[in-house]
């Protein structure tokens, strides 16, 4: 089994290599404009130009560019913006980090349970109207563009409803840290998480639903009920526990795409400082340091939980472990 | 012990009603071992199937009685037959390979199904899982009820299920073509394994095949379904000394010899099993059958005497006639 | 010998010996199927209405609402029940200063969904942007299909070095999470376009989200794709023809490719609401569709400042957008259920 986590933690290194290579192309070497103009921002000053030249190393070979930029973004974090001129970026990088780790896990643990819950009931009460209303709810969940679901949750929560017993706890819009506020940081974050959640919640009770309604047909499923088995322990010690597999591969790969896209938005729609909102500050400004230094950091973010859940999926399917 | 009485059992489709079980009545004793010997879509195995009441087809048409134990099961709702299944009646299947959770231990598995049916605690499950693993002859039993199904050879795998299926004492096993999947060393483990049961837990069990050679080795009795339907049915050696139902006879011959002369071709019986949508209406196996005359068109009924009856027309002159006729059809080939 | 076959018992008696009917091929039968699938034929419908709307933008903005989507109109009038409006009312919130755009007149003739801050007709506008925004997720979506199938086929059949190279680049390309990539891409060539050798697109056209969303997945499809080819190659009818000597180019496309097609059909609506998805998001955080032109995702966007004043403005395009995605993924369950009811594939979201 130690081989195994070696494997995959060097896959993690190889691919987080790849990443930071591929990073350097597309804000260094893409064909077109002087990269030096884009990095130095808009209506740079001949000076700023200059300076970024020889700071960055564009007059020298393309991997010790490489090498120069990972020196900035990594060892020395000196990379500084230059809108806020002088702002170090990687330090506020990690400044705001907590904000977006509250978002997305609190939005993770909420919609797995939601989503095993819904499978669960759909599969259990299958063909019923409760299932198939479940399933188009869940649907409907993720045809929704989640930015624009977060605009109607604050239309309702922040504006029209607010003054009604329903939504009046509902604070400002904002983030407050939950070492200073422990109250406030959880009601802050209670419709965000719901926004957010929504999306996968269906996603997943579909997926589930029809990976429980397979593996009822599944021999060991049989046997099971030859044994004697209540048909609720059938699906939720046998059927959920081998279904489980699968979901948790699902979750490492939406884990990936909701810390890039979804998470981002849901930050910008709700006032939330965390590194999707600076991303997005960023790209009005076009200020691209910023924007490196967070494409960067979240992708690693991703990377790095994705090997995690991978390992996770050892434990969870003895298949896999070695005798 | 068990006495299955007029069983029936159509499913609905969207071509009209497929009759699976067509008019099944048997018993199976204390102790005995019954032999269902009928190819694919007999019957054999969805009149067992019913027997658990496993059949949850919502197309599925069931009548007839089943008692067990002098209790009729049909009908019975699914809470009360749970407490039957597993505990009194309990059931194996063909494909060791994937009848195990994969995720759970086989010693978890047994165990579950101990506590399910018994109020004991986890340990004394765990030893009645040991000591059933060491009982149906896997080694290492106190390692091996740690291990995961897909840590066992196919043999050792149906050797669990068996443990399994005998956890709580059933005084009847039923088991569904046990040793299909297995090669032929391994299947004769088995079917050894099968024989100490009766022996050593006094259960009944009723095994399912379509291996003539199977029964041959195991059953006391034996019961040929086609169709749907019984043809014919008996003790073990009338059945392979005296055979009456053409079908039989076909069966029988189609076992490869072990010994005598080579024969040119092996022989099969022409023709194929009717559709279960569209059964003749008189014997079933009627269009395939050689012997056949004017009176087959009507349904032919089990009948017979001294425990061996068959459901076939033929007078028993005309039978020996019949008979002769193989014999010397036998010799002309070889 | 004796004869076992020919017996007295007719084989004519026997009801299971009916003709065979002819079979019907793959295509017939899922089409037949699909057509069976009202939810399916719904979607589709809806689907369509969508796009013929969206088709007559033009049409709707010069003849039956007679305004100009794309011009300001901050001190405009219109008629409405009679009367003449101005397009800008004043505000009544707060201090009363300001103005508020006119809410919806529910006349098809006159600003049917009302106005935008910028004095202009939304219900317009909404077809306008549903015209580039669907235009954007089917071309994009060839354009990801078309890659995909290249580079499945090739690694999946050629295997060996090239196979390994190419799942090593998809790897990485995927574990970049998508809109991250999709963002750094779009900052990078939005300011000024790109310009390698013979493909030179210009900063503002809409060509560019088409090539950054049709490349972002290609991954996600190329993989699946690749499975299937690889499989395929190991199968023994393809194992036959590379011995028979017939030329790699006719397998693949007389042997491998029929077969790929099923799961690349699959694969349009779904992607067609997924791309639909990202260039909404993308346009929202300005970096996807740029003005002048318009997708529903800008309008929502431009709606974002007048929420709690004129929400329809905001609200208008999303349900647009649900309808449509929404359409297009119960279409893909139903095209997927036709076509191969054992599949894996999933619906993915933004």
């Amino acid at each position: 089994m130690l081989g195994a986590i070696v494997k995959r933690l060097g896959q993690m290194l190889f691919v987080m290599f790849g990443i930071s290579v591929l990073v350097f192309l597309i804000f260094f070497a893409t064909p077109g404009a002087d990269p030096a103009a884009r990095i130095a921002g808009r209506n740079a000053s001949p000076e700023t130009l200059a300076a970024v030249r020889k700071d960055f190393g564009f007059d020298r070979p393309l991997p010790v560019q490489y090498g120069l930029l990972m020196e900035r973004l990594f060892i020395t974090q000196d990379l500084t913006s230059f809108v806020n001129r002088g702002w170090k970026v990687v330090p506020a990088v990690i400044d705001v980090a907590p904000v977006t780790l509250s978002l997305v896990v609190g939005a993770a643990i909420l919609w797995v349970i939601g989503g095993v819950v819904i499978g669960l009931v759909a599969a259990a009460t299958r063909g019923s109207v409760l299932d198939r209303t479940l399933m188009i709810l869940g649907l409907i969940g993720v045809s929704m563009p989640v930015y624009w679901l977060g605009e109607v949750m604050n239309l309702l929560t922040q504006a029209r409803l607010h003054d009604t017993w329903l939504f009046a706890w509902v604070p400002p819009l904002g983030y407050k840290p939950l070492t200073a506020d422990p109250v406030g940081w959880f009601l802050t974050l209670v419709i965000p998480w719901i926004t957010l959640a929504t999306l996968y919640m269906g996603l997943y009770g579909r997926v589930l639903r029809a990976n429980l309604v397979e593996a009822g047909q599944e021999d060991y499923i049989r046997t099971a009920r030859a044994k004697g088995l209540s048909e609720t322990r059938i699906l939720v010690r046998h059927a959920l526990r081998t279904s489980l597999i699968t979901i948790v591969t699902l979750f490492g790969l939406d884990f990936g795409a909701l810390v890039g896209g979804a998470a981002l938005l849901t930050e910008v729609v709700f006032g939330l400082q965390g590194i999707g909102k600076l991303t997005f500050d960023s790209l009005r400004n076009f200020d691209l340091p910023v924007i490196m230094a967070t494409v960067m950091y979240a992708s690693f973010f991703v990377v790095v939980a994705n090997a995690l859940v991978d390992l996770l999926y050892v434990v969870l399917d003895p298949r896999i472990r070695k005798a | 012990m068990l006495k299955v009485r007029g069983l029936k059992v159509s499913f609905r489709s969207e071509h009209g009603l497929v009759r699976a079980v067509d008019d099944v009545s048997f018993d199976v004793g204390e102790r005995e071992i019954l032999g269902v010997v009928g190819e694919s879509g007999s019957g054999k195995t969805i009149s067992l199937l019913t027997v658990m009441g496993l059949i949850n087809d919502p197309n599925a048409v069931i009548e007839g009685s089943i008692v067990y134990k002098g209790r009729e099961l049909l009908g019975l709702p699914q809470r009360e037959l749970r407490h039957v299944r597993g505990k009194e009646i309990a059931m194996i299947f063909q494909d060791p390979m994937t009848a195990l959770t994969p995720v759970y231990t086989i010693g978890w598995q047994i165990a579950e199904q101990v506590l399910t049916h018994n109020a004991v605690s986890k340990r004394t499950a765990r030893e009645r899982a040991v000591e059933l693993l060491t009982a149906v002859g896997i080694p290492n039993p106190e390692v091996s009820v740690d291990r995961y199904p897909h840590q066992l050879s196919g043999g050792m795998r149906q050797r669990a299920v068996i443990a399994m299926a005998l956890s709580c004492n059933p005084s009847l096993l039923i088991a569904d073509e046990p040793t299909t999947a297995l090669d032929v060393t391994v299947q004769a483990q088995i079917l050894e394994l099968i024989q100490k049961l009766r022996r050593d837990f006094g259960s009944a069990i009723v095994l399912i095949t379509h291996d003539m050679g199977v029964v041959a080795e195991v059953a006391d009795r034996v019961q040929v379904m086609y169709a749907g339907r019984i043809v014919e049915r008996a003790a073990k050696r009338d059945i392979f000394k005296g055979p009456r139902h053409p079908y039989t006879w076909g069966l029988l011959d189609s076992i490869p010899p072990l010994d005598g002369p080579r024969p040119h071709r092996l022989k099969s019986i022409a023709g194929m099993p009717p559709s279960l949508l569209a059964l003749p209406k008189g014997c079933a196996f009627g269009p395939r059958c050689r012997y056949r005359f004017e009176k087959c068109g009507e349904p032919p009924r089990l009948a017979g005497s001294g425990g061996h009856d068959s459901a076939c027309f033929l007078s028993p002159e005309s039978r020996a006639a019949a008979w002769a006729g193989r014999l010397l059809d036998d010799k002309a080939v070889s | 010998m004796t004869d076992q076959a020919a017996s007295p018992a007719n084989l004519a008696d026997d009801p299971s010996a009916a003709a065979a009917r002819p079979g019907r091929g793959p295509w017939a039968t899922a089409l037949r199927k699909l057509r069976g699938d009202r939810a399916a034929m719904a979607a589709l419908l809806v689907f369509l209405l969508v796009v013929a709307l969206c088709l007559l933008a033009p049409f709707y903005a010069k003849y039956v609402a007679h305004s100009d989507p794309f011009r300001s109109n901050l001190s405009g009038k219109i008629m409405v029940g009679g009367k003449r409006v101005p397009v800008m009312e004043t505000s009544t919130e707060g201090l009363g200063l300001g103005f508020t755009p006119i809410a919806p007149t529910w006349d098809f003739r006159a600003y049917f969904l009302g106005a935008d801050g910028q004095g202009r007709d939304v219900a317009a506008r909404l077809l306008y942007g549903g015209r580039n925004s669907l235009v954007i997720a089917g071309v994009s979506t060839v354009m990801c299909l078309v890659l995909a199938a290249i580079v499945g086929l090739v690694a999946g059949f050629f295997g060996g070095v090239v196979d390994w190279v190419l799942s090593r680049l998809l790897d990485v390309l995927w574990a970049f999470p998508v809109y991250l990539l999709a963002i750094s891409l779009s900052i990078v060539l939005i300011s000024h376009g790109i310009d390698i050798g013979p493909i030179s697109i210009n900063a503002g056209s809409l060509s560019l989200p088409i090539f950054i969303i049709g490349i972002i997945y290609v991954p996600y499809v190329a993989r699946p794709i690749r499975g299937q080819v690889l499989a395929l190659t190991q199968s023994e009818f393809v194992l036959a023809a590379i011995g028979l000597g017939v030329p790699n180019h006719r397998i693949l496309f007389r042997d491998i490719l029929p077969n790929v097609m099923t799961t690349l059909i699959v694969f349009v609506p779904l992607m067609m609401a997924i791309n639909m998805l990202t260039e909404s998001a993308l346009s929202f955080l300005s970096i996807g569709v740029q003005p002048p032109d318009a997708s529903w995702g800008t309008i929502i966007q431009d709606g974002q400042e007048l929420l709690y004043t004129r929400p329809i403005v905001a609200l208008a395009p999303g349900i647009a957008i649900v309808i449509t995605v929404l359409a297009l993924n119960i279409l893909g369950d139903g095209v997927r259920d036709a076509l191969d009811p054992r599949s894996k594939l999933r619906i993915r979201s933004a």
